[in-house]
């Protein structure tokens, strides 16, 4: 559908799929009516300093804001902050928000991002339990976050991590419990895990694989311990979930859209409604480079959604699609992954993990189909290139650190 | 306030009023100038927000750490004067700063 001749686009959600639409929209020429709903108070964020640099105090908060106020007055983008829309009629293309307004639109944006998934235990309503999710809960959390403290994170995942990191920076007794037989499990290979879990216990944190929590228990309303189901008691002040996320895709399933884990869509982020689009954390997608469909939780995805969604929108080409990539800071590793993992049938892993400096790479018959690299760039922006173009690369070069990775990627090209 | 002036591939010049304490990059996207991606917000994890130093400046912008370094190093195009804009902190000293954009980030 040619929705070139728009003049009223709607996005719904603030984060940074629809803080890159509202940007692509107007500098690629688009001069109609703009509107965006986000439930939260704040101006559209970035959230990735949220577990990292914000957390520690480090980061003003200023700087977490992708643009000024004044730069959507001056832009002609009408923010509706604090509110929620409740419903789409696609028939009318009218979205309805709580408290009774309407927004009519010629193209719909769908933002929605996602949740943390609930922590299923007796407590977890308790005080001092807290997600991390948004600029709201790091508020809530911070106050907390006080040498000596005791909290217990529940889950080994990147957002568990690295709080776990910071807290330690900050001076608390920091568990980390897991139920999987390692941390990182859903995310990364074995090798990648026992760095993490040596790291972080180097640095004083206590982690517990194969730990399945219970329940929470508290006094005069807040928590006092975390118990787990063999019965161990792990006593805590602030206790810290990070069980994973949810898309939110009830608007768009309500709408009777089509669901795929996520929100259905095509290469250019159009749902099954062509005058409705879906960018970000809510969103499944075509993985250009892997042959399936996924959904993916991260900052690229969300821009480069939020840009083809854009562009379709306009009539203009579609940009490029990048290889799926991500990163994670803790303590002074930065690890950089590009590429999915998944299906893997042959891992190499260059450099020494003891020094700190190192990368593991995946490859399925051969060929390069994802990186994990640790304070190591280069290996992550060649194996980058080399997975957008499904290069196969022989596994004794990619071992060699005397081979530079220019070599590597140029060697791979000519192969 | 410093002013910087961004400079695109095509020469077009737009200068900006930055703060002391943010960056070359943050002033750059807080203001909307093309040609700085900075897709990771600044964490120095993507390399979209290359820049070329004018040489006049080049003592002035301070020293590069060895994670821009082989950033850097991937980037297209790179030259002598080439800075990742996230990793250049906005001073006084800064003040007429003037980089030039590269035609792609990627």
């Amino acid at each position: 559908m040619d929705l070139s001749d728009a003049s009223q686009i709607v996005l719904i959600g603030g984060g940074q799929a629809a803080a890159q639409a509202v940007q692509s929209l107007r500098m690629g020429g688009y001069t109609g009516k703009l509107t965006l709903v986000g439930d939260e108070p704040a101006l559209p964020y970035q959230r990735p300093p949220l577990s990292k640099a914000y957390m520690k105090g480090e980061f003003a908060e200023e700087r977490l804001f992708f643009k000024p106020a004044a730069w959507y007055e001056d832009n002609g983008v009408e923010l509706i902050l604090s509110t929620r829309a409740t419903k789409i009629d696609r028939a009318t293309q009218i979205v309805e928000l709580e408290h009774g307004a309407t927004l009519t639109y010629d193209a719909l944006i769908l933002c929605t991002g996602s949740r943390p998934r609930p922590l299923p235990v007796k407590g977890a309503d308790l005080g001092n339990v807290f997600d991390l999710r948004g600029l709201a809960d790091v508020d809530r959390i911070q106050p907390n976050m006080v040498t000596g403290r005791r909290m217990v994170i529940i889950g080994a995942g990147y957002i568990g991590l690295e709080a776990a990191a910071v807290a330690r920076q900050m001076g608390l007794e920091v568990t980390v419990l897991e139920m999987a037989d390692r941390v990182l499990a859903r995310v990364t290979s074995p090798t990648m895990s026992a760095f993490y879990e040596k790291e972080h216990r180097a640095h004083g944190v206590t982690i517990l694989t194969g730990a399945r929590l219970d329940h929470l228990e508290g006094e005069n309303g807040k928590v006092t311990a975390a118990v787990l189901a063999d019965g161990t008691k792990l006593p805590a002040d602030l206790v810290l979930a990070g069980i994973g996320i949810l898309p939110n895709i009830e608007l768009a399933r309500d709408a009777g859209l089509t669901i795929d884990n996520g929100i259905a869509t095509d290469r250019d982020a159009r749902t099954s409604d062509p005058r409705i689009f879906a960018a970000g954390d809510c969103a499944s997608r075509p993985l250009v480079h892997y042959g399936h469909t996924g959904r993916l939780e991260s900052v690229h995805n969300a821009i480069e959604q939020g840009k083809l969604a854009a562009a379709a929108i306009l009539g203009k080409p579609r940009p490029p699609e990048d290889c799926p990539w991500f990163w994670s800071d803790q303590y002074d590793l930065k690890l950089q992954i590009a590429g999915l993992n998944q299906g893997h049938d042959e891992i190499v892993v260059r450099g020494n993990p003891d020094e700190l400096k190192f990368a593991v790479f995946y490859l399925r018959n051969g060929t390069l189909i994802a990186v994990d690299a640790v304070n190591s760039p280069p290996e992550f922006l060649a194996s980058k290139k080399l997975i957008m173009t499904g290069s196969k690369v022989a596994p004794d070069m990619l071992k060699d650190t005397s081979i530079s990775m220019k070599d590597i990627a140029a060697a791979a090209a000519t192969a | 306030m410093p002013k910087i002036t961004y400079i695109d591939h095509e020469g077009n010049e737009r200068t900006v009023e930055a703060k002391n304490g943010e960056s070359v990059m943050e002033a750059a996207i807080k203001n909307s100038i093309p040609g700085i991606d900075a897709d990771c917000g600044g964490a120095c994890a993507c390399a979209t927000c290359h820049v070329y130093v004018d040489t006049a400046f080049m003592d002035k912008v301070g020293e590069q750490q060895e994670m821009e370094k082989s950033m850097l190093d991937f980037a297209e195009n790179v030259q002598e004067n080439s800075r990742l804009s996230c990793q250049i902190t906005v001073s006084d000293e800064l003040d007429g700063l003037r980089v030039t954009t590269p035609e792609s980030q990627h």
